[in-house]
Parts: C-alpha cells; sequence; structure tokens
C-alpha cells in the first residue's frame, strides 16, 4: 500500500511539474508587455525600462521560472503586478467565495443523483425510470448559465426570494452570504446532478447483473437487502470517481456562473488578471486549480486502493 | 465489432437500417441534428427578417405571426437570429471536433502500435491535460490571445485532441492481438500500413459516437464563450452572445433570454440522442466513459 502511494504521489508531483512548465511557458508568449501596460500609453521607454528593471522581466526566462517555482514551493505565489499584494492573499479572499459555491453545488448534485440514480436502477424498465432518464437527458443539454438566468428571472426579479447577484461577505454572517450562493450553487448542480445520476444508475445495473447479486438473490434474501448492503457499496466506486472529477470541475466551472451573478470569485479574478495582464495571478490561480485536481484525482485513487487491494498491483 | 469486409458493407447497411428503424434515441437525435443543419444551411441565403438591419418601433415585441420568437431590443426578429447564431455553433463545434480527430487519432494509434515508452509518454501527457480544468483554459486562450470565433475553436479543439487519442489508442489496443491483424503483419505489412488498412476501419464506429458526444460539449462550450464575451465578436450572431445581451433585458423582457437558452437545449439534447442511438447501432457492448 505505501509503495503504491508512493508512486502515485511520485506521478503527482510530476505532472504538478510539468504543468508548472506548460502554464509559465505559455502565458511567456502572451503577447503584451505587462511594464508597458501598467504605465498606460504615455509612458516614456525610460519609464517602461526601469519597471521591466524593478519587476524583474529582463532577468533570463529559465532563471525567472525557477525563482517562481522556488517561491510556489514555499507558499510563495509573488506579487500582483496590478494590486501591489501578495497573490495567496487575493487567492485567498476569493476562495472563500469559490470553495463554498463549489461545496454547496457539489452537496446538492449528489443529494439530488444518488437517490435518482438507486430509484432508477431499482425500477428499470418502468416508466418512472424512463421519465428520471429522459429527465437527465435534458439537464445534461442546458447551460448551467441560461439555467441561472431563469433562476434569477424567478427568484430573484420576480419573487425577491434571493438577491440576483453580489457577495456581502462572510463578516455579514452566515445567512446573507449562503443566501447569495444558493442560486449559483443550484444552477452549477443541475448539469452535474443530471450526469452523476446516470453514472450512479448504470453502475449500479452493472453490479446488479455480478453472480455475487444472483447469489444472494437465490439464498431468499429482499430484494431491498440486496440493493441497499450488496450492491450499493461496489457501484459507489465510479461515482467516486465522477465526484472527485466533478469538484474540480465546479471549482472551475464556477468562472462562467460568477459572471451571471457577479460574484468576486476565482473567475473574476481571472478574468480581471488577464485584462491588465497581470500574469503571475494568472498563474497562480491556474496552477491552484490543476494542483486540486490532481491531489483531488490522487486522493480518490488512495481510497481505492484502500477499498480494493487488487488496484495496489497496477 | 465486426471485422472490415468490403463485401459485407452492402449487407452491413441494411442491418443498420433494420436497427435503425427500431431504435427511437437515433431516430429523434437524427431528425433534430437534420432540422438544426438544415435551419443553418438556409441561414446562408434566407432567413425571414434581415438581422443586421435595425428597427426600433418594433422593438422588444412578444411572440407573434410576423414575428415567431418576438424581437429584440433593436427590433431584430430573434428567429432570424437563431437561424444565423446555429452556423456560428455548429462551425465552431464541428471545427474543434475536426482538430481532435485529425491531431488526436494518429497520436493515439501511433502510441498503440509503438507501444513502450512512446505510449507511456503519450497517456502521462494526455493525464496533464486532462488536469486542466478545460472551461478555465478556453477562457484563458481566447482572453489571451484575443476573443474571436477562431481563437474559440482552437481552444475547444486543444481539448479534444486528448479525448480522442485515447479512445483511439484504447480502441486500437484491443484490435493490435487479433488474428486478422497477425494476418497482416505476417503478410509484411508495417504498423502505419496495418493501422490505415485494418485498425482505422475498424475503430470508425468509435470515433464517430465520440465524435458526436465532443460536437455536443463543443456547442455549450462555444455557448459559454460567446456569453462571456470571448466567443464570436460583433456583427456576427451566436446564442450566447445573444443570451448576455438578454441578462441586460432581463428585468422587463424575460422572453429574450428563452429563445437562444431553447436553441442551445434542442441542438445539444439532439446530438447527445444521435451519439447514444448510433452507440448502441454500432456496438451494443460499447459503454459509455463517464
Amino acid at each position: 500500500m505505501l509503495a503504491y502511494a508512493a508512486r502515485r504521489l511520485l506521478i503527482v508531483l510530476v505532472t504538478l511539474l510539468v504543468a508548472s512548465v506548460i502554464v509559465f511557458f505559455v502565458l511567456e508568449i502572451v503577447p503584451g508587455d505587462p511594464a508597458r501596460l501598467m504605465l498606460g500609453l504615455n509612458a516614456t521607454e525610460d519609464a517602461v525600462r526601469a519597471l521591466r528593471e524593478q519587476m524583474g522581466l529582463n532577468e533570463p526566462v529559465l532563471t525567472r521560472y525557477i525563482s517562481w517555482l522556488v517561491g510556489m514551493a514555499r507558499g510563495d505565489f509573488g506579487e500582483s503586478l496590478t494590486y501591489s499584494v501578495p497573490v495567496t492573499e487575493l487567492i485567498a479572499d476569493r476562495v472563500v467565495v469559490s470553495l463554498p459555491l463549489a461545496l454547496l453545488a457539489l452537496g446538492l448534485s449528489t443529494a439530488i443523483a444518488i437517490p435518482v440514480g438507486i430509484f432508477t436502477a431499482a425500477r428499470r424498465g418502468t416508466r418512472a425510470d424512463t421519465a428520471a432518464m429522459a429527465g437527465t437527458q435534458l439537464g445534461i443539454a442546458i447551460p448551467n448559465f441560461w439555467f441561472a438566468l431563469l433562476l434569477v428571472y424567478v427568484f430573484a426579479v420576480t419573487l425577491q426570494w434571493v438577491p440576483a447577484g453580489g457577495f456581502p461577505g462572510w463578516d455579514e454572517g452566515l445567512w446573507p452570504g449562503l443566501r447569495a450562493l444558493i442560486l449559483p450553487a443550484i444552477a452549477l448542480a443541475l448539469p452535474q446532478a443530471a450526469i452523476l445520476a446516470r453514472v450512479a444508475r448504470s453502475a449500479l445495473l452493472e453490479t446488479l447483473a455480478e453472480d455475487y447479486i444472483r447469489t444472494a438473490r437465490a439464498k431468499g434474501l429482499p430484494a431491498n437487502i440486496v440493493l441497499w448492503r450488496h450492491a450499493l457499496r461496489n457501484a459507489m466506486i465510479p461515482v467516486l470517481t465522477i465526484l472527485g472529477l466533478q469538484f474540480a470541475f465546479l471549482l472551475a466551472g464556477t468562472i462562467i456562473i460568477e459572471n451571471v451573478f457577479f460574484l468576486p470569485g476565482l473567475g473574476q479574478l481571472v478574468f480581471q488578471a488577464i485584462n491588465q495582464r497581470d500574469l503571475i495571478v494568472v498563474e497562480g490561480v491556474v496552477v491552484l486549480l490543476v494542483g486540486t485536481v490532481v491531489i483531488v484525482n490522487f486522493l480518490v485513487d488512495l481510497a481505492y486502493a484502500w477499498a480494493d487491494p487488487r488496484l495496489r498491483r497496477r | 465489432m465486426t471485422d472490415h469486409l468490403v463485401a459485407a458493407e452492402h449487407e452491413d447497411w441494411r442491418l443498420f437500417l433494420r436497427k435503425a428503424s427500431a431504435n427511437r434515441s437515433f431516430q429523434a437525435g437524427a431528425i433534430i441534428t437534420l432540422f438544426i443543419v438544415i435551419m443553418a444551411a438556409v441561414s446562408l441565403v434566407w432567413t425571414p427578417y434581415d438581422v443586421s438591419k435595425l428597427t426600433i418601433p418594433d422593438r422588444l415585441q412578444g411572440p407573434s405571426w410576423a414575428h415567431w420568437f418576438g424581437t429584440d431590443h433593436f427590433g431584430r426578429d430573434i428567429f432570424s437570429m437563431i437561424m444565423e447564431g446555429s452556423r456560428n455553433s455548429i462551425a465552431v463545434a464541428l471545427i474543434a471536433v475536426g482538430i481532435g480527430i485529425v491531431i488526436g487519432v494518429p497520436i493515439g494509434c501511433w502510441a498503440a502500435a509503438k507501444r513502450g515508452w512512446i505510449d507511456e509518454v503519450f497517456m502521462r501527457t494526455s493525464d496533464i491535460i486532462f488536469a486542466f480544468p478545460a472551461l478555465l483554459s478556453a477562457v484563458m486562450i481566447t482572453a489571451i490571445f484575443g476573443p474571436g470565433a477562431v481563437n474559440a475553436i482552437v481552444a475547444i479543439g486543444i481539448f479534444n485532441i486528448p479525448v480522442f487519442a485515447r479512445v483511439a489508442r484504447g480502441a486500437a489496443l484491443s484490435l493490435w492481438p487479433r488474428e486478422f491483424i497477425l494476418a497482416a503483419r505476417a503478410a509484411g505489412k508495417g504498423p502505419a500500413r496495418i493501422t490505415a488498412e485494418h485498425i482505422l476501419p475498424n475503430i470508425a464506429n468509435l470515433l464517430l459516437v465520440q465524435g458526436t458526444i465532443q460536437f455536443s460539449l463543443g456547442i455549450l462550450a462555444e455557448a459559454g464563450l460567446s456569453y462571456v464575451g470571448l466567443g464570436a465578436q460583433p456583427p456576427a450572431t451566436s446564442w450566447g452572445r445573444m443570451l448576455a445581451e438578454a441578462q441586460t433585458m432581463m428585468a422587463i423582457a424575460p422572453q429574450m433570454a428563452i429563445a437562444p437558452g431553447i436553441a442551445i437545449i434542442v441542438t445539444v439534447l439532439g446530438l447527445n440522442l444521435l451519439g447514444d442511438g448510433l452507440r448502441d447501432l454500432l456496438d451494443p457492448k460499447l459503454r459509455r466513459e463517464r
């Protein structure tokens, strides 16, 4: 188990390293000189040159990459060019919006999808199953930002139950913050729930076709016990994989939804930073998100290996 | 999967049509997709109204016989705009799928034919690409290299490459140990020729199914990018941009948001149904990946 974990961890580190190279060098070829952009159109050549020097932009590319990488390893993501504050601080300010939003959406989508998946698998081929599966087809096809617009119209503009956008900050208390996140979370959760419900259903159906389930049935166990105690646990493995993938997707997927609701999250931060050529902020956020994806997948892999020893040999 | 035999092709078609007549998902998907494609084609030569002409007195009308989906805040006919927009969605998503196939499939087939370290390097690389949240990266690419339909195509297309490479590799790997490949090798054919003559025709079905799925994902991605202003630029019409404009008018004219949303949903739904249907028809054993 330990050897397996070590091997997987090595892959994680290599992945992160390569990802950092890609992010850094893609942004390196971006048109537009950050120093010139900061100083505006009327800047003199001397001023631009001096600022480039001060920002360390005249160092060789490799030196800058290595110092950036070493900094990140120590938790220092550098300093924003436009705000002159540490990138970690900017990210921390935004994560408190994006992370709860992603978690809320993940919770909602799981709470909807798992019961639907179990219900439809248990009643395979019935009219209820067909209807629910048609519903999930529709759910997958709905663009989440369009659904968000409808939610805003119904619950914010017409009924005025919740604010149409903006975020009051957690200082105002838990409830106002949650109220601002509830519509975006629902909009994000719906398509994810549709996908997850389909995965849960097909995983469960596959497990129900296994020999040991037939054995359990043959020895006279009631259908409910077979479903809940024998089938469900094994069926949860693919569901967990998708959940792991969805978490990362939701964290990044908030980027467009934040736009609908004017939420000051990571997405908005990236948009602003790209427009202002504040590349170090963009690099920081992308590396953070890629890191989250890789680490979540690593943890999911470890959980499998712990649950199923056969997987460790791979 | 049946081995590819030219003589049996005619028979295959009849079998396909017979199965298709019983597959409702395929029928519904094919009809919807055909409808959208025809709509896009017709918009090249004719739309009920000229969408580049603003008729302010007619603005913000509800649905009527004259304007099926009403008019927008400039008095333009929304139905005509939906027709125009379908062209953009289809073009972006289709070319993005093309990029994925043209670059991804050779890479996948090559990795499967060579195995060893080349395959390993390929697999790890695609793992790394999959670790990048696709939407965030697409936003980054279009924002950095400038918004517009072409950069949107590239941004969506890049993420199609590892998808097609993986599908091609997986399917090709399962074919290489088969007898008919062994026979081809015994006949002295090299890996490139075997791939072109025997592997590709046998994985074409799978690629077609995956292509349909990526097509529908591309439509959604394009809509998202245009919605945040990074896709097609004015004066081109796109469904995503129509939604962005509708958002500013939400309080007084919510109907403006309905038609573009429905258009996206119907198109994506049609393509997904077509993909599901094709998968059942072409290979009943094939399982969806996610």
